[in-house]
């Protein structure tokens, strides 16, 4: 049965859905799983071995930073929602121009 | 509004002389070696309501200078942008004004007392100068009559509604309906700030601007369409970046803050102005198929509890580069305008301490619980960033645009331009 995993449409463009579906006991196994299943996602929501702090991780309706971090265990039928910041409030020319992620 | 011993009239704002006997009020650590200064009450929610605080400094323009370093943002509050002591600021040495001395120059010692008294018609110094609205008129009871009928507004809501101030930061997509439907609901003052011109490239979803636009700075083409549904509201054009330099004059103008900002320099810098001023921020973002909505209400959390840190440039891509279903601002816009007429009216659950999350592809509405970071670098219990900082550089050069930059928006517009050819 596993953990469903709820990405935004950003992480889609690796994941292909936006709901996937994983399996570890705890998020960092579950991190492993999903980067097996899909090559660099740990990449972008993760830096030497930390969550970016752009990057909050929810278990069900509550951040894994308020529970046990990456070690937060997971049991069948979780929910588990990954959120990166967005900045848009849709102007254009404003938009700052970031650099392209390599 | 409790102005201490003070008696301003509220109508001109004379202060009566017969109550500056009893004011400032004693210092309490009199004999101690500093200054007291006397903080007025709209300025209290810096100094953590504190109504004396203890200053150094040689003379008046030091001791206010020293209240600032130990309460950023203070100096703001009195001067502005500016170095002149604003005309409806009076500073007293020891109950004498200082315009009748040597000005902020004016020598004090230790043991004097400074007060810094604003003396604005009904309210003060960084408190917008509030509307007050009377009976409403026939013409208003018929445009609000659909607001009035509901208990929940009434005719004292629907007062309420006109005599607030909001601030929208960006006249873009988020901002387009909420400046539209708070214009209808009467909001009694209006700032919108956005430095940018009407694109083309807008009026896929920027329902404030319309073809004749284009060209136009957004924040007057804003106004124009803001009036042109309700002469009543006042419009304010702050038609310049916000910045470190002028965050806190302009947002200290307002009741409420709009976020719409499209990167995330401004959103930092706007979140930890609110934090300093203590104003409610109403925080929305889009991308894509997504968004984010939440309330920040002071001294309860903020956007840097949620996200420490922006992304490195590169790694979430902007509505210009990723681009953004038009219709999905509106979906996020109106949810910010019902949470700030709510908050207005003092009615219902706001978001606070929860971020809605909408994910329009699967038509799906679903909250996480946010909460106030103990450890927030801002608002936790031992802050660091007690000052506005150098926003660009925290969010990795977000405002500088290098010619690479630049140019590869431009190869990208050109891309767009040829894929529609086809």
């Amino acid at each position: 049965m596993g953990v469903e995993v709820k990405v935004t449409s950003v992480l889609q463009k690796l994941t292909g859905a936006k709901v996937v579906h994983g399996d570890g006991g705890t998020v960092a196994d579950l991190l492993v799983d999903l980067d097996g299943k899909f090559p660099g996602f740990k990449n972008q929501i993760m830096q030497e071995g930390s969550l970016h702090r752009f990057v909050n991780i929810y278990l069900n309706d509550e951040d894994i930073r308020y529970l046990e971090q990456l070690n937060t265990k997971l049991k069948d039928g979780d929910t588990i929602s990954i959120l990166p910041a967005l900045a848009g409030g849709s102007g254009e020319t404003t938009n700052y121009k970031p650099r392209t992620a390599n | 509004m409790d102005h201490g011993h003070l008696h301003i009239d509220r109508m001109t704002g004379v202060v009566d002389p017969a109550s500056r006997d009893a004011f400032p009020p004693e210092n309490p650590c009199e004999g101690e070696m500093a200054i007291s200064v006397y903080i007025p009450t709209p300025f209290r929610k810096l100094t953590g309501n504190r109504q004396n605080v203890e200053a150094e400094g040689k003379d008046v323009g030091e001791v206010l200078a020293n209240v600032d370093k130990q309460f950023p943002g203070f100096h703001h509050l009195v001067f502005g942008s500016g170095t002149e002591v604003p005309a409806h600021i009076n500073i007293y040495v020891n109950k004498q004004e200082i315009s009748s001395l040597d000005g902020v120059k004016t020598a004090v010692k230790d043991g004097d007392e400074v007060a810094v008294i604003p003396s604005m018609a009904g309210g003060s110094g960084d408190e917008p100068p509030r509307k007050r609205i009377g009976a409403l008129t026939g013409e208003q009871v018929d445009r609000y009559s659909r607001h009035i009928i509901m208990p929940q507004v009434g005719p004292s809501g629907q007062r309420k509604i006109m005599e607030s101030s909001i601030l929208i930061i960006g006249a873009g997509g988020l901002g387009s309906p909420i400046a539209v439907y708070l214009a209808l609901a009467g909001i009694g003052k209006i700032g919108i700030v956005d430095f940018d011109t009407v694109d083309l490239s807008n009026l896929q979803r920027q329902i404030l601007h319309q073809n004749d636009d284009v060209g136009k700075l957004k924040a007057v083409s804003a106004k124009e369409t803001i009036n042109a549904y309700n002469p009543d509201v006042e419009v304010v054009v702050h038609g310049v970046p916000i910045t470190s330099d002028n965050s806190m004059e302009i947002i200290a103008q307002y009741d409420y803050i709009i976020n719409g900002a499209d990167n995330f320099a401004a959103r930092y810098l706007v979140n930890d102005t609110c934090h300093f001023l203590q104003k409610p921020l109403i925080d929305g973002s889009i991308l894509l198929f997504d968004g984010q909505v939440t309330v920040y209400l002071p001294g309860q959390g903020c956007y840097r509890c949620l996200y420490p840190a922006p992304p490195p440039p590169g790694m979430v891509p902007s509505c210009a580069e990723a681009g953004v279903l038009g219709a999905l601002c509106g979906t996020v816009g109106t949810i910010q305008a019902t949470e700030v007429l709510k908050l207005i009216l003092g009615v219902g659950d706001s978001l606070h301490g929860r971020l809605l999350l909408y994910d329009a592809l699967a038509m799906e509405f679903r909250q996480v619980r946010i909460r106030k970071d103990p450890n927030c670098v801002l608002c936790g219990a031992n802050p660091t960033v007690t000052a506005l900082i150098d926003y660009d550089a925290f969010c990795g050069g977000a405002f500088g645009h290098t010619n690479e930059e630049e140019q590869k928006a431009a190869d990208a517009a050109k891309a767009i331009r040829e894929q529609a050819k086809v």
